[in-house]
C-alpha cells in the first residue's frame, strides 16, 4: 500500500484522498454535502489502515470541521477540510479570518462545487470566495490531475504560509479514471504550536499589518511557477487563443482536437485561476486579438484580465453564466470563436423522473402524519432527502440547513397579531438539527415560538449515504465515540413539550403530532422526535425488517388520494388511473400504506 | 498503425435500480484488460428514485462526459430512458432496452429488447434489473449485434469483477452471478 502501485479505478474524491494521504496529511475534517462525500470516507477507508495517528473525523457542521484543521495546521500538522461549496458558507466566518493569520503547517480546503447544479441549492463559485478571502485556488480538471493538485496544494501552502483551496466540481469529483497510486510519505506527527498572539490572536491594529502581509504574499503568489499556466498545444499558432480551467479543460481538449483546430487555437489551461498569473495576464494580452474564456461557474479568470475589449467570455454573455458547461456547449462556442462550422445534435428535452422518497421512508410517513395534523399549515423544512416532502406538498421552504426552524419563528413573527394563525410545522432531519439547528431552537424557546418541529430521527446523514451523527456514536473510521442524546439536547434548550414517536405507527404518530399542534397553539415550541432508522442504512446492515405484504383490492376506485397525498413509488397508478396496484419490484413491505386508503382498499395481502 | 479502438456507453435508468453499480463493473472490466476508463455518475438527490445516467468512455480520452450524437452505446434499465437519452447515440449506434419492442429510436438500427423486470421476477430477485442487463448486453455483443468491434468485455470479464468485488459477500456474488447468466441467456439464438 505504501509504494507506488499500478493503475486503479478511483473516482475523484478517492484520488483527492489519496492525494491527501500520499502527502503526509495527519488531520482530515469534513461534513458530508454532495458533491464532496466520499473524500472523508477514503481517507478513512485507507488512512486507519496505514496511520492510527491519523486524526479522521466527521464533524457537526463546516465551521466545526475547518476550524479543528485549521488549528491542526496551527500546530505545525498537515491537515485537510472537505465540504460542498455551500459548506463553505457555513465555514466562511473563520476562512475569512485564517486567511489573513495565515498556516505553520500546510493547510488545504476542499471545497467542491456543484455546476448544474445537480444536488445543491445554488450554482455558486467557491473560487469566488477564495478571492474574497485572497487565498489562491486551484482547479483540477480530472481525477488524476486532482490528486496531483493536493501535492501541489501542500508545498504551495507551507511556501506562502497560506490555506489553500482546491475546487474540484462535481464532474471532477464523480467522475472515476484509471489512476496511478502514488507512494506514501510517513506520516510526521509532531505538533509544535509556536505561540505567537500578534498573529494568532491579532486585534484589529494587528489585522491591518496582516493583511499589508496577504497582499505582499498574494503578488508573489501570482508568480508562483509550480502553478503556472499550461500551454497545452504549444504548436499551435493564430491571433486567437482559449483560455480554461477545471472539467471545461478537459471538455477544450477534446472539443479542439474534434474541430481540428489543435495547430490553430492556442490553448492555455489555468491551474490557479486565482491569484491569476500576472505574466500570463500580460503574455495573453501582449499575444493575441481575442480570447475566449470557458470557465465554471463565474468568471474569475476573465475578470482579471483587464483588458475587456479582447475578451469573449461571460461578462459579455458569449458564454452562459448559469448551468453546467457541457462538452457540446464548448464544442459550439469554439467552433463560433474561430470561425468553422459544425453540427451538434442536441438531446431531446425529455422531463426525466423527479426523485422521491424511497418506498418504505420514514419521513414520508411522518409527513403524512403532519399533513393530517395540521392539514392547512405553514411547513418549513430543510436540506437532506426529506426535502422531497414536496412531492407530498408536505414542504413548503427550503432555504439552507437549519433554516427551518428559524424561517418557522419567522413565520410565526408574521403571522403573530393575526385573528386566525396558521399552524406552523417544521422538520428537520437528525443531522441538520445538529448542525445548525440547535442555535435557531435555543432563539425559538426564548422567543416562545409557538411551532412545532419535529426532527426526523433516521440515525443517520442518509442523503449523503449514511455519514454518522453525532447521536449515532461512531467515527468515520468505525471506532466508538461518545453518543450526544438528542432528548437531552432537546431538553437543554429548554422545550417544554418534547415527545418521541415511531411514524410507522401511523395513528399514533398522528395523535402525537396533533397533541404538539394543540400544544403550540396555545404554549409554546413543541418538538416531536419522528424516530425510525434508514431503510437503507437498515438494508446495508442487514436489518431489515420482515416485509408486510400488501395488495390493492376491488374497493379501490381510482380516486388517487394515495398517489397525491402518500406518493409512494410502490403504489402506481394502473388502467389509465383507474386503479391502483402495488408495484412488488419496489415495494418495501413497511405497511404504513394499510391505514392511507380512505376506501380502506389497501390491503395485508 | 491503427488507432486503438475507443467505446462511449450511456447507461441510464432511475435511482435505486443499479446504474451506478454496473458502470463501476464495466469500467473496473476496462482496467482489468488495461485500458483507459472515464466515467461519470449521478449521485445525490437523483439517486432517491430521479433520473440516474452514467458515461463511461474507453480510450485515450481527456473528459469524462460523452457528447450528444457521439455515444457508441445505450444500456437503458427503464424504457422510458430512450426519450431522454436516446440523443447520446451515434447514427448507426446501438442500444439495449428494458422494454418490449417496438419503441424505436430515429437513426439508429441496432435495437434490442428485454422485459428484464419480468426476468427479475422470474429469478425471484426484484433487484437484478441492472446486472439482467448488463448480461443481455455483452452476450449480445458476443454474438456480433454491435458490428464487429463488439465491446472491449465479454460476460467472462464482468463475472471476473463480480468476483473481486464481492468476494466477501458471497451471497450477493451469487446472486449477482445468477442475473448476469439470465440476461445472457436471454439473448435469442440466432
Amino acid at each position: 500500500m505504501k509504494k507506488a502501485g499500478k493503475q486503479v479505478l478511483m473516482m475523484g474524491n478517492e484520488a483527492i484522498a489519496r492525494g491527501l494521504i500520499e502527502n503526509g496529511c495527519s488531520m482530515a475534517t469534513a461534513y458530508p454535502g454532495t458533491p464532496a462525500s466520499e473524500i472523508l470516507a477514503a481517507v478513512a477507508d485507507t488512512g486507519k489502515q496505514l496511520d492510527a495517528r491519523m486524526h479522521i473525523q466527521w464533524a457537526v457542521n463546516e465551521k466545526v470541521a475547518f476550524e479543528i484543521a485549521y488549528a491542526g495546521c496551527q500546530a505545525g500538522l498537515r491537515t485537510a477540510v472537505s465540504m460542498k461549496q455551500v459548506g463553505l458558507n457555513v465555514a466562511s466566518d473563520p476562512l475569512m479570518s485564517a486567511a489573513y493569520m495565515g498556516t505553520a503547517g500546510g493547510f488545504v480546503i476542499i471545497s467542491a462545487d456543484d455546476p448544474g447544479p445537480h444536488s445543491s441549492q445554488t450554482e455558486q463559485d467557491s473560487r469566488m470566495m477564495a478571492m474574497m478571502a485572497k487565498i489562491p485556488v486551484l482547479d483540477p480538471d480530472s481525477p488524476r490531475q486532482a490528486k496531483e493538485m493536493v501535492s501541489i496544494a501542500y508545498r504551495l501552502s507551507e511556501t506562502f504560509n497560506t490555506p489553500v483551496m482546491l475546487r474540484p466540481t462535481t464532474r471532477v469529483c464523480h467522475s472515476r479514471q484509471d489512476v496511478r497510486p502514488g507512494t506514501i510519505r510517513p506520516l510526521e506527527v509532531k505538533p509544535d504550536f509556536k505561540k505567537d498572539p500578534s498573529r494568532w490572536a491579532a486585534t484589529p491594529k494587528f489585522r491591518y499589518q496582516l493583511h499589508l502581509a496577504l497582499e505582499e504574499k498574494l503578488a508573489r503568489i501570482a508568480d508562483h511557477k509550480a502553478t503556472d499556466p499550461i500551454w497545452q498545444n504549444p504548436k499551435a499558432n493564430g491571433r486567437r487563443a482559449v483560455v480554461s480551467s477545471g472539467v471545461a479543460t478537459a471538455y477544450t481538449v477534446e472539443a479542439i482536437k474534434a474541430l481540428q483546430l489543435w495547430r490553430d487555437l492556442p490553448f492555455y489551461q489555468v491551474r490557479q485561476p486565482f491569484p491569476l498569473h500576472t505574466a500570463f495576464i500580460r503574455h495573453l494580452l501582449e499575444t493575441y486579438d481575442d480570447v475566449l474564456v470557458l470557465e465554471e461557474t463565474t468568471a474569475i479568470i476573465e475578470m482579471q484580465l483587464a483588458d475587456r475589449s479582447r475578451i469573449k467570455g461571460k461578462i459579455n454573455g458569449v458564454v452562459p453564466r448559469v448551468g453546467e458547461l457541457l462538452p457540446e456547449t464548448i464544442t459550439a462556442l469554439l467552433a463560433a470563436f474561430a470561425g468553422v462550422s459544425t453540427q451538434i445534435p442536441s438531446l431531446a428535452q425529455a422531463p426525466g423522473r423527479r426523485p422521491t422518497l424511497c418506498a418504505g421512508c420514514p419521513h414520508r410517513a411522518s409527513f403524512y402524519a403532519i399533513k393530517r395534523a395540521a392539514p392547512r399549515g405553514i411547513y418549513t423544512s430543510d436540506i437532506g432527502c426529506y426535502t422531497l416532502g414536496l412531492n407530498l406538498k408536505a414542504v413548503d421552504t427550503v432555504l439552507c440547513m437549519g433554516a427551518a426552524i428559524s424561517q418557522a419563528a419567522g413565520f410565526y413573527h408574521a403571522y403573530k397579531h393575526e385573528e386566525k394563525r396558521p399552524d406552523i410545522v417544521a422538520t428537520i432531519g437528525d443531522s441538520t438539527f445538529f448542525h445548525a439547528g440547535v442555535p435557531a431552537l435555543i432563539d425559538a424557546v426564548n422567543q416562545n415560538v409557538r411551532m412545532v418541529l419535529v426532527i426526523l430521527d433516521n440515525r443517520t446523514t442518509a442523503m449523503t449515504g449514511s455519514q454518522p451523527t453525532p447521536a449515532t456514536g461512531k467515527s468515520a473510521t468505525g471506532e466508538t465515540l461518545v453518543k450526544v442524546d438528542m432528548e437531552t439536547l432537546v431538553k437543554g434548550c429548554g422545550v417544554n413539550f418534547l415527545e418521541i414517536g415511531d411514524p410507522y405507527d401511523t395513528n399514533g404518530f398522528i395523535a402525537m403530532v396533533k397533541a404538539a399542534v394543540a400544544y403550540s397553539r396555545s404554549d409554546g415550541p413543541a418538538v416531536v422526535i419522528a424516530r425510525h432508522p434508514c431503510i437503507i442504512d437498515l438494508a446495508r446492515q442487514g436489518k431489515t425488517a420482515d416485509p408486510i405484504e400488501v395488495m390493492v383490492t376491488g374497493d379501490c376506485d381510482g380516486c388517487g388520494f394515495c398517489h397525491q397525498h402518500f406518493e409512494c413509488p410502490g403504489l402506481v397508478a394502473v388502467d389509465d388511473g383507474q386503479r391502483t396496484a402495488v408495484d412488488a419490484l419496489v415495494c418495501n413491505g413497511c405497511g404504513v400504506c394499510l391505514d392511507v386508503c380512505p376506501k380502506g382498499a389497501i390491503q395485508r395481502a | 498503425m491503427k488507432a486503438a479502438p475507443t467505446y462511449q456507453i450511456v447507461i441510464s435508468g432511475v435511482g435505486g435500480q443499479g446504474v451506478l453499480f454496473i458502470t463501476r463493473l464495466l469500467a473496473e472490466a476496462a482496467i482489468l484488460k488495461g485500458l483507459p476508463v472515464f466515467t461519470s455518475e449521478t449521485h445525490g438527490m437523483a439517486q432517491r428514485g430521479g433520473t440516474v445516467i452514467s458515461h463511461l468512455k474507453i480510450g485515450d480520452f481527456a473528459s469524462p462526459l460523452i457528447s450528444p450524437g457521439k455515444a457508441d452505446g445505450l444500456i437503458a434499465l427503464k424504457a422510458e430512458s430512450l426519450d431522454q437519452h436516446g440523443g447520446y447515440l451515434k447514427s448507426g449506434g446501438w442500444a439495449v432496452i428494458n422494454g418490449h419492442a417496438p419503441l424505436a429510436i430515429k437513426g439508429t438500427t441496432s435495437l434490442y429488447y428485454l422485459d428484464a423486470d419480468q426476468q427479475a421476477r422470474e429469478i425471484d430477485d426484484p433487484r437484478s434489473v441492472n446486472l439482467i442487463m448488463l448480461g443481455f448486453a455483452l452476450a449480445s455483443a458476443r454474438r456480433g449485434a454491435f458490428g464487429h468491434d463488439g465491446l472491449y468485455c465479454s460476460p467472462h470479464d464482468v463475472e471476473a469483477v463480480l468476483e473481486i468485488r464481492l468476494k466477501r459477500k458471497n451471497h450477493r456474488q451469487k446472486s449477482s452471478l445468477r442475473a448476469l447468466k439470465a440476461g445472457a441467456e436471454s439473448v435469442p439464438t440466432a
